[in-house]
């Protein structure tokens, strides 16, 4: 069972909805592609929606730390939407939830981008 | 339970009393020497056991992360406790093939998966060049803290209640041990 991305746009910024497992060999490799192809397209504000991603591994936590290095680099934002409780608890006890700036609702997290 | 593993010697052994249980027989020097073995996955003279030696691919960690999964659930535990059992084997296996044996095809990864009663005990072993936990940078360290890998061995060992590391020459065998209650002790 692989990753979905679908993309859209709102408001300048890139929404990827991701559903399924971001692990080594599924979804870790899909992610970086499709952030780097935005990157590369100078689209520089990413919200990634993780509301169906059931699963992620620490390769999966370790592609979203890349995909925010990668981001701020370019002189971007990237945030996340709607973490399940598995995404949330992980990112807790990896000390990476106040790393990233985390959002439950899409309108806010849209507004929330300085450049958009 | 323990007398179940004594054959022949459990008539000859005195009684012995554990906080409030009733009277059993002191294991036999030799059983206790299995148990312990059998926790580092050496013995397995009881319980149910099952192993698996696979290739160093990424099909062999979603087998062993689906045979952890079915040992967990089997074994009455909740399901975040599924979840983070199933998570750590899945970790330890992804180290296994991707660190320990670099996708080498001529390398195995052996994984056995044991419910002794008292607890869950799982072992991925490699055969690659050896794992030092001790060489293994903290991933909560500020300078680490956005680093794109090295969070595998450490949520092991947030989700389980024991990891061991033992060096194989060649590779590293872990052993992941999750303690059940006594509500989940369903050998």
């Amino acid at each position: 069972m692989s990753m979905k991305i679908s993309t859209r746009q709102v408001d300048g910024v890139t929404i990827l909805d991701l559903s399924g497992r971001i692990t080594l060999g599924e979804g870790s490799v899909q992610l970086r592609n499709a952030v780097r192809e935005l990157l590369g397209k100078g689209s520089k504000d990413i919200l990634l929606n993780l509301a169906d991603v059931n699963y992620i591994d620490s390769s999966g936590i370790g592609e979203l730390v890349s995909a925010f290095t990668a981001t701020r680099n370019q002189g971007g934002e990237l945030k996340l939407l709607k973490l399940t409780k598995k995404v949330h608890d992980l990112l807790q006890i990896t000390k990476l939830y106040t790393v990233f700036d985390i959002k439950d609702d899409e309108a806010q997290a849209i507004a929330a981008f300085t450049h958009a | 339970m323990a007398a179940l593993t004594l054959g022949k010697y459990a008539s000859k052994l005195p009684l012995w009393r554990v906080s409030g249980e009733p009277l059993r027989r002191r294991p036999h020097p030799k059983a206790r020497n299995r148990q312990f073995k059998r926790a580092g996955c050496v013995v397995n003279s009881m319980g149910s056991r099952f192993s698996y030696t696979l290739d160093s691919s990424l099909d062999s960690v979603n087998k062993v992360e689906e045979a952890a999964e079915q040992l967990a659930q089997e074994s009455g535990l909740d399901e975040d406790q599924v979840f983070q059992i199933t998570m750590a084997v899945r970790e330890a296996a992804v180290n296994a093939v991707l660190h320990g044996n670099a996708y080498d095809p001529k390398k195995k990864i052996t994984a056995s998966f044991e419910n002794t009663g008292s607890s869950l005990v799982i072992c991925i072993g490699d055969q690659g060049s050896g794992l030092d936990p001790s060489t293994l940078p903290d991933p909560l360290a500020p300078e680490n803290l956005l680093s794109g890998s090295g969070r595998g061995i450490f949520l092991i060992r947030s989700f389980m209640d024991e990891v061991h590391f033992k060096l194989l020459h060649p590779g590293t065998e872990l052993t992941l041990i999750k303690h059940l209650d006594s509500t989940q002790k369903r050998a």
